[in-house]
């Protein structure tokens, strides 16, 4: 980076910015938070992955795990970042009504996942799975669970900016904050996808391991 | 967007509410190192008690619960309290200084990072007050530091407590890669920059991939610990062996984020006493990153005798002992930058060549026990107390002390004496061997760790003795630390801009600095810019054909220099106008208003934590501190309108 002290450079919404890169310093701020975010998630994810099969007594996975009904909730999520990628393109160009429109589209499909997950644990604590029963209930919901509170952060976020837009406080010489919301978006969406393959397509057939006896239910 | 305010917006510039609610880096910096200063007290004291008990075999003075306590609460008080936070008060105070800028890129977030840490840490210590201090190993093992074996609200304490001081380094981490990335002056590439700064880049990168991992480990024990979840239930499968990975995946990073700040300082003190460029600055630039990334790779040194079969031990052991390559090319590249050069004792460079002795010393036995056989016999024994406090005391104390020293003038405007300096520095250096040169001889011959006691036919009394003389005297050489600085405030003997012909941005500008550091924004065109500045003529001599390139301007600094001019002095008559122009803050973009939503967040985040421990009602205060700071935060525009009216806000 040896030509890195450029001053004055405007970046992509006109603003002028006096940063060494040409980047602006909050969206730094945000892929450096979001690298610090995937350790968050990996160390989850790799616990998961350690305690797999290691469980003492059930339910195993295989007695609770519905994979139809958890793909619909994954693909409500994939779409919402369709609609995240609409809504900074129309905010950008300045098309506020389109923009204010996939905002809101983001947050409800946003919401319909959560309900999804409220739904699914409910229906896992009436199959008798908690997260105190086994290492797969403490490791399932308390995964989940985190993914589902920076979901709901980001949907308090976005409905926050929203707002803005309806009022025109978000515009497109201020998208940039409508960006950070939706790099934050997709990250939560991908970190999903992870999780959905290594604990629905990955583990979703595993049954008592050896030596543990088999879930009867109660 | 505005919310009512309850408070008016602080504009004074004098007073508790103006430290309360400052933004300044330079500010935030004294507060971080008053504050771990503090704790540094604290934990020496935790020290000294351990080394009272120890200095006799058989000893009843101190009861096994307490003194479990006290390793616990020590190590955690130096660690989190006293090291990190003693770095960071240099981060803030050199960072934008050494790179030219006027500020950190994000003043409020910085000013959170320390009301966080604050409030942690007295979260953490209040658990002295109730008294069930925490008393499961500063790497707090799991199960032992599960409720099944551990009732006591103790170890609930470190979980909560470490977690919020985690928030407030990952906060601070954020803030310095963004600013070291973007807020250097023009000219300033990344290979001009000085060491300390780049230290400080790859600390902060480290602490931003670190901290989370422990942050992990600490969420697990916790919800264990309040909801009864099984992470570490050995009834329900939990696996020891499971927190030790975690723990250690973030603890060898973490031990690398203790001592790379310490190699910065030494970077800087060395060549201004040497008179001399640093030698191999790419190398040792380049060591620094190796050593940041290898860290990744080496946790499980701290695991063989867990039994994790011949391939791991056998991998971690040759990663170990690789990570010794890049650690000793600094210390070479430190001892070339002296050697031939025109050096000065000055306390500043005593404390530096002490970093190098005593950090070799370390390192050499930390590659002893690189090796598994060799390991096996050494660990949980008091070699490994030995090698530690080589690396964090002999290393990363010593550097920063050396750095206060060095930098103390700047800071204040005024010299810290030498005389008492040297006193410091030599009782300091001897009674730091005294202490813990023995210990290695100590764990060799099987002395354990974490033990409260030992039998009288061990013949390790008179050891011990040595020791524990050498703790006080120590704590002796800090004390004379302390008058030092009583004495110096009262001699008050100015320092001038530049006291030690230094060669960093820093000694450009006045002691103390002012509000705004810099009135023109610096244009950088070398390495060690102020020294070439100070002496044209000694360009050719370091800088030879290969480098050629380097003596001109750089070709990032295309700028335009007549927009540029303009820009400055723009600036320089913004920065004088608010000088002598308290009551209105300062309407400069460049020095954002003070805030006490920082302060107020901060709170109400240690207010949560503390509910954690199943109070529910504060965990409902708490959240409602802390949607009010959050709110009125994101509410207050960095700065407000001038208030004859020319709004630029919301
Ligand atoms: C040449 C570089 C180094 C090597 C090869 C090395 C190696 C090791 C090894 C193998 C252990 C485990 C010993 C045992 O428990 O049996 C260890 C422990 C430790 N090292 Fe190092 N080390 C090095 C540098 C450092 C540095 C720079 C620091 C900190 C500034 C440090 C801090 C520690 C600490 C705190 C422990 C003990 C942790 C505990 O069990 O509580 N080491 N080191
Ligand atoms: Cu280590």
């Amino acid at each position: 980076m040896a030509a890195s002290a450029t001053y004055e450079v405007k970046n992509e919404y006109g603003e002028v910015i006096n940063t060494s890169t040409g980047l602006s310093n909050k969206k730094l701020l945000m892929w450096a938070f979001l690298g610090s975010d995937v350790m968050f998630f990996g160390s989850f994810i790799a616990t998961f992955l350690v305690y797999r099969n290691r469980s003492l007594v059930g339910p195993y996975p295989a007695d609770v795990l519905d994979i139809p009904i958890t793909s619909v909730s994954t693909f409500v999520l994939l779409m919402s970042s369709l609609a995240m990628v609409l809504a900074l393109s129309y905010i950008q160009q300045g098309r506020q009504k389109l923009g204010t429109f996939w905002i809101f589209s983001v947050v409800v499909l946003g919401a319909i996942f959560l309900l999804f997950q409220v739904y699914e644990f409910n229906h896992f604590v009436h199959l008798g799975l908690t997260p105190r029963t086994n290492l797969f209930g403490t490791t399932f919901f308390i995964l989940t669970g985190l993914h589902g509170a920076h979901v709901t952060l980001g949907v308090l976020w976005l409905m926050f900016l929203g707002f803005g837009s309806l009022k025109g406080t978000l515009r497109a010489d201020n998208a940039i904050d409508l960006e950070l919301a939706g790099l934050y978006w997709h990250f939560v969406d991908i970190v999903w996808i992870v999780i959905f393959t290594v604990i629905y397509l990955i583990s979703a057939r595993d049954v008592a391991p050896p030596g543990s006896p088999p879930f009867v239910g109660h | 967007m505005r919310l009512p305010r309850i408070f008016p917006r602080p504009t004074s510039e004098h007073g508790i509410w103006s430290w309360v609610s400052t933004v300044d880096h330079k500010r935030i910096g004294t507060l971080y190192a008053v504050t771990s200063f503090l704790w540094f007290l604290v934990g020496g004291v935790e020290a000294l008690l351990m080394r009272l008990q120890l200095s006799q075999a058989d000893s009843t003075l101190i009861d096994p619960e307490t003194f479990n306590q006290l390793f616990t609460m020590h190590g955690t008080t130096m660690v989190f309290l006293v090291v990190m936070p003693l770095s960071a008060a240099f981060f803030n105070w050199l960072v934008p200084l050494q790179i030219g800028a006027r500020d950190v890129a994000f003043p409020r977030l910085n000013a959170l990072s320390y009301w966080i840490f604050l409030f942690g840490s007295l979260f953490l210590n209040f658990s002295w007050v109730v008294g069930d201090a925490p008393n499961g190993g500063w790497f707090g093992y799991a199960p032992n530091s599960h409720v099944a074996y551990n009732p006591t609200d103790g170890m609930t304490y470190w979980v909560i407590g470490l977690n919020i001081l985690g928030v407030a380094s990952i906060a601070a981490g954020l803030n310095f890669i963004v600013t070291i990335l973007n807020m250097r002056a023009p000219g300033m590439t990344l290979t001009k920059m000085p060491v300390f700064t780049w230290m400080t880049f790859v600390t902060s990168v480290l602490i931003v991939l670190a901290l989370p991992v422990l942050t992990v480990a600490l969420i697990q024990l916790q919800v264990d610990r309040l909801y009864g979840t099984n992470f570490y239930n050995s009834a329900a499968g939990g696996d020891p062996v499971l927190w030790q990975h975690v723990f250690w995946l973030f603890g060898h990073p973490e031990v690398y984020i203790l001592i790379l700040p310490a190699m910065g300082i030494v970077s800087e003190i060395l060549p201004v006493f040497s008179r001399k460029p640093l030698f191999g600055y790419s190398f040792l630039v380049f060591a620094g990153v190796a050593i940041g990334f290898m860290g990744w790779f080496v946790w499980s040194h701290h695991m063989f005798t867990v039994g994790l079969g011949p391939a791991a031990n056998s991998a971690f052991a040759i990663s170990t002992m690789a990570i010794a390559i890049p650690t000793g090319v600094k210390i070479f590249n430190w001892l070339g930058t002296m050697w031939g050069g025109s050096i000065r004792f000055s306390t500043a460079m005593l404390f530096a060549i002490s970093f190098i002795a005593m950090f070799t010393i370390g390192g050499l036995s930390g590659v002893m026990h690189a090796s598994v056989p060799t390991d096996a016999q050494q660990q949980d024994t008091y070699f490994v107390v030995a090698h530690f406090h080589y690396v964090l005391f002999g290393g990363a104390i010593m550097a920063i002390f050396g750095g206060i020293y060095f930098w103390w003038p700047k800071a204040t405007g005024y010299m810290l004496s030498e005389g008492w300096g040297k006193a410091n520095w030599l009782i300091m250096l001897i009674g730091f061997n005294l202490q813990f040169a023995p210990q290695h001889w100590l764990g060799l011959d099987g002395m354990p760790r974490r033990v409260f006691t030992y039998a009288e036919n061990m013949g390790w009394e008179n050891t011990n003795m040595y020791a524990s003389a050498g703790g006080f005297l120590m704590a002796l050489g800090v004390l004379l630390f302390i008058i030092n600085v009583f004495y110096s405030a009262r001699k008050r003997v100015p320092a001038g801009d530049d006291p030690w012909d230094g060669r960093t941005l820093e000694w450009t500008m006045s002691s103390p600095p002012p509000h705004y550091n810099f009135a023109t924004i610096p244009v950088v065109e070398h390495r060690d810019d102020f020294w070439f500045k100070k002496y044209p003529e000694t360009i050719a001599e370091y800088y030879h054909d290969d480098h050629a390139g380097e003596l001109t301007a750089p070709s990032g600094a295309q700028f335009d220099d007549d927009v540029d001019m303009a820009e400055d002095e723009h600036a320089e008559a913004h920065a004088s106008d608010h000088h002598g122009d308290d009551d209105h803050g300062h309407g400069d973009i460049h020095l954002p208003d003070m805030s006490y939503y920082p302060f107020i967040l901060a709170l109400g985040l240690t207010i949560v934590g503390a509910g954690l421990m199943t109070i529910i009602p504060v965990i409902i205060i708490g959240t409602i501190v802390l949607l009010w700071g959050l709110i009125g935060w994101s509410m207050e525009p960095v700065n407000d309108p001038a208030p004859d009216g020319a709004a630029h806000g919301h």
